[in-house]
């Protein structure tokens, strides 16, 4: 039940920038357990990208250390450790959406079989069976957002990483999504690391959240979602789910205060 | 700025291939004629050296190597030739020397000038005609996409005869190849930048009830403005072409291409290549003058250069 | 004076049936798009015809299109040979060479960023130069025949393919190398899935500007020497000889084969690009 799978102590990073350096993550520490589902949210500039990108091993920490499945974040990603999503779907506009979901697996390697086998199974997953043959640009917003998870899913990392992936679309398709990744994670077991601006989607979602704050990047709160696992949509009405809210916002606001 | 130590590094690149390019390309000259001043030549047959290429020819015969740099009538004369061949026939000739590159430079360019500004002219003013006139539009923006197509150039040595046997003669039938090299460009050009506007500004202006005239120098030619730049980048560099090949076909005097005529006919390649260098930095510079104001206007209009 | 007025009724009976046809219902459909132009041609073409015979203007300054289109005709045979000469030989072998040559030098400088960012401006430079001027000393290395013409086409479609490749591989996002990079690929499979792929409609605007470029080579190239065949030398020599027709009729075969080979590209470019915004 306690596996650790990510570690991160103390980190720092700094940018050099044209206007000098910026304190992007400052004395960050946490640890995620396997099947946790941990949102990261804070306004922008609070570090929490960074914090997924040096999870994900495209930003090297300054300062500190951090590990993946006891493996350096490089090492990780050469293991295949995680599926990455993006704010964007970033899809390839000359590959149709089954081929898409194959690129991360034919750089892997995969048989010819294993490609088609398991594109069908994560194009089933995400709800998008049958649209293999189309391409990336006719098809909705959110489909596409759905199709980038797939493309996520294929190899069958344990670890999902996803930033502000549902960001760019409306409140709607995004409500609709969230119940799906819900269930997906319910599913597949995955260990997922969330995220977002949005307090509602880091509540309902979450089994952990983590309060970020600005200049320079750092956590403020970890909070512990005492939310049962299985989440109607309407939960979001329910006492508990308010006061979760609360103090995610507590502590939104208190990490803004240092700052005045 | 970051871009001039690249820069740089490609052209003593392609200056080095060059360098190199000298000694095979010259050794079979260079060969023959060091034999006749009594050097030690292997093979000493100059048929049997015929049968080998011209880097194992200077390979054999080491002491040529240096001789390939100093030939009068090299088959590729080496950089610092052709520069020196540049400096004589601009700097330290005078300006009205039949052999003064510069002579033969305004002669080319002001051809190329006049061509280019009639030939942008009525281009600016055809486009204005195909944005407002939809039959205008229909029927000729085909053409003028087309015409992009097809190697116009090809109708220069007609242009000089045709105008030449109704008694025009000189600079203007040249300029004309160069206004229609640069015209084509620049209604292309030209209509894409006026259509640049979108449905939004154009509908902003409609709230105000702006009149056509208005909506013309108030959105469309601005915005038609990083457009036209690109379009005349383009066209100044056609025209000089134009101009160029106009010179060809009849035996002009003056003139870049006369320049290069007379090296090619007369076994003077430095004449030629120093003529090819002059034009290209004629080129380069009006190019580079065009690129200045560009910049000046856009960032006195408030756009980014491109 | 009647000629002036025939030729303006024509122009006016041509422009008002455009103007019909331009604000018509159906103006953007594909088959008016292609009439329009037509007609205006056709208009354009009448009135010189009208225009040339009636005024007895000189065949030595304007042939009428009527006698144009007769040499054209029986100048088949000449006309095929001088195509295959310039167009065939010249031409499409320099293109290919040419083309060939930018994508090899292209995919060598890639994996040295310092060296791309040196050759994007150094070869735009290139590109505006009057390389066509570089005709005579081909001539002079390769030969009279189309083996120096070739040597032309090749330089002069090196530099703007070469650009367009190089500043096409650099075109990828942020977000699609980041993507690459979580999943471990290497310098190939990213070239390979994502930077070849996406360089495409720059590759292709550069093969397209290149046969333009293709075709003046070959034909300019002639003007320098030539044997007794091929377009820029029947256009150089019947100029010569004042037989302005045949210089018509070779200027109508440069138009064809410049728009079919332009053509052809644009066709390519929408079967492997079919996935950009503009071909959609």
């Amino acid at each position: 039940m306690t596996d650790t799978v990510i570690r991160a102590q103390h980190l720092d990073l700094t940018f050099e920038t044209n206007d000098g350096p910026v304190h992007a993550l400052k004395d960050v520490s946490l640890d995620i357990q396997k099947g946790d589902f941990v949102s990261f949210i804070g306004p922008s500039g609070c570090g929490k990208t960074t914090f997924l990108r040096c999870i994900a091993g495209l930003e090297q920490p300054t300062d500190g250390k951090i590990s993946v499945n006891g493996m350096t974040p490089d090492e990780a990603r050469r293991a295949r450790a995680y599926g990455y999503v993006f704010q964007a779907a970033g899809l390839y506009p000359w590959r149709t959406i089954g081929r898409n979901v194959k690129l991360p697996l034919e750089i892997m390697g995969f048989s010819r079989a294993e490609q088609n086998e398991r594109m069908n199974r994560v194009l089933e997953l995400v709800d998008l069976a049958g649209f293999e043959k189309k391409f990336p640009w006719q098809l909705s917003g959110g489909m596409q957002q759905r199709a980038s998870i797939a493309r996520a899913l294929a190899f069958d990392a344990d670890i999902l990483l996803m930033d502000e992936p549902f960001g760019a679309l409306d409140e709607i398709v995004r409500d609709h999504l969230n119940e799906q990744l819900l269930s997906l994670w319910a599913r597949t077991e995955k260990t997922i690391g969330f995220v977002t601006h949005s307090i509602p989607e880091a509540v309902y979602l979450s089994t952990k959240i983590v309060v970020m704050s600005p200049r320079p990047g750092r956590i403020s709160d970890v909070i512990e979602s005492p939310l049962p696992k299985e989440r109607p949509l309407d939960i979001r009405d329910t006492p508990e789910f308010i006061e979760i809210a609360h103090r995610v916002r507590d502590g939104l606001r208190a990490g803004h205060g240092n700052e005045v | 700025m970051n871009r001039i130590l690249p820069a740089l590094t490609v052209v003593a690149i392609i200056l080095a291939f060059w360098t190199l390019a000298v000694i095979p390309m010259n050794a079979h000259i260079t060969a023959d004629q060091a034999q006749r001043s009594g050097l030690e030549i292997t093979p000493e047959e100059p048929a049997a050296r015929q049968d080998i290429s011209g880097l194992a020819l200077a390979l054999r015969n080491p002491q040529i190597i240096p001789l390939t740099y100093t030939q009068t009538r090299p088959r590729l004369p080496s950089p610092h030739q052709v520069a020196v061949e540049l400096w004589e026939t601009t700097v330290k000739k005078k300006v009205t020397s039949k052999r003064s590159l510069v002579y033969h430079g305004w002669v080319t360019l002001s051809a190329t000038l006049l061509g280019f500004a009639i030939g942008t002219g009525l281009g600016i003013l055809l486009a204005i005609g195909i944005v407002y006139n939809r039959t205008m539009d229909k029927s000729v923006m085909p053409w003028a996409i087309t015409s992009q197509t097809i190697p116009i150039l090809a109708l220069a040595p007609m242009v000089i005869v045709m105008l030449g046997s109704i008694g025009i003669q000189g600079l203007l039938p040249k300029a004309i190849i160069s206004a229609y090299l640069s015209f084509f460009p620049v209604v292309v050009g030209m209509v894409k930048g006026l259509r640049s506007p979108d449905a939004m500004q154009l509908d902003l202006l409609r709230t105000y009830s702006a009149n056509k005239n208005q909506g013309f120098w108030k959105l469309r030619l601005p915005s038609s403005i990083p457009y036209l730049f690109a379009s005349l980048k383009i066209g100044i560099s056609a025209s000089l072409v134009g101009a160029i090949v106009g010179e060809l076909p009849t035996g002009a005097r003056a003139g870049f291409g006369a320049r290069m005529l007379v090296g090619d006919q007369y076994g003077q390649p430095l004449v030629t290549w120093a003529a090819l260098f002059a034009a290209a930095i004629t080129a380069a510079a009006l190019v580079a003058i065009l690129s200045l104001i560009e910049r000046q206007t856009l960032r006195s209009m408030g756009m980014k250069t491109a | 004076m009647t000629a002036w007025i025939l030729a303006i009724a024509i122009w006016a009976a041509g422009w008002y049936l455009n103007h019909r046809l331009a604000h018509a219902a159906l103006s953007d459909s594909r088959a008016y798009a292609l009439l329009i132009p037509i007609i205006f041609g056709v208009t354009l073409i009448l009135m010189w015809e009208v225009l040339v015979t009636m005024l007895d203007v000189s065949a030595v300054i304007l042939p009428p299109p009527s006698m144009i289109s007769a040499r054209f005709a029986e100048s088949l045979p000449l006309l095929w040979a001088d195509f295959e000469q310039t167009i065939v030989k010249g031409a499409m072998t320099g293109y290919v060479i040419g083309a060939l040559a930018a994508f090899a030098v292209a995919i060598l400088a890639d994996r040295s960023p310092f060296l791309t960012k040196g050759i994007l401006p150094v070869g735009a430079f290139m590109a505006a130069l009057p390389i066509v001027g570089t005709a005579p000393i081909f001539v002079k290395w390769l030969g009279s025949d189309w083996q120096s013409k070739a040597a032309v086409v090749g330089v002069m479609v090196f530099f703007p393919i070469l650009v367009n490749t190089v500043a096409g591989l650099k075109d990828t996002s942020a977000m699609q190398r980041d993507l690459m990079r979580t999943y471990g690929a290497g310098y190939w499979p990213t070239l390979l899935k994502l930077r070849l792929p996406a360089a495409m409609p720059f590759i292709f605007n550069g093969l397209k500007i290149a046969t333009t470029l293709a075709l003046i080579g070959a034909i300019v190239a002639e003007f320098f020497g030539s044997p007794t065949l091929g377009m820029g030398f029947r256009i150089s020599t019947s100029v010569g000889q004042l037989a302005l027709d045949m210089v018509w009729a070779e200027i109508i075969v440069a138009a064809i084969a410049g728009s079919v080979f332009y053509g052809a590209m644009a066709l390519i470019e929408k079967r492997v690009t079919f996935w950009h915004p503009s071909q959609r």
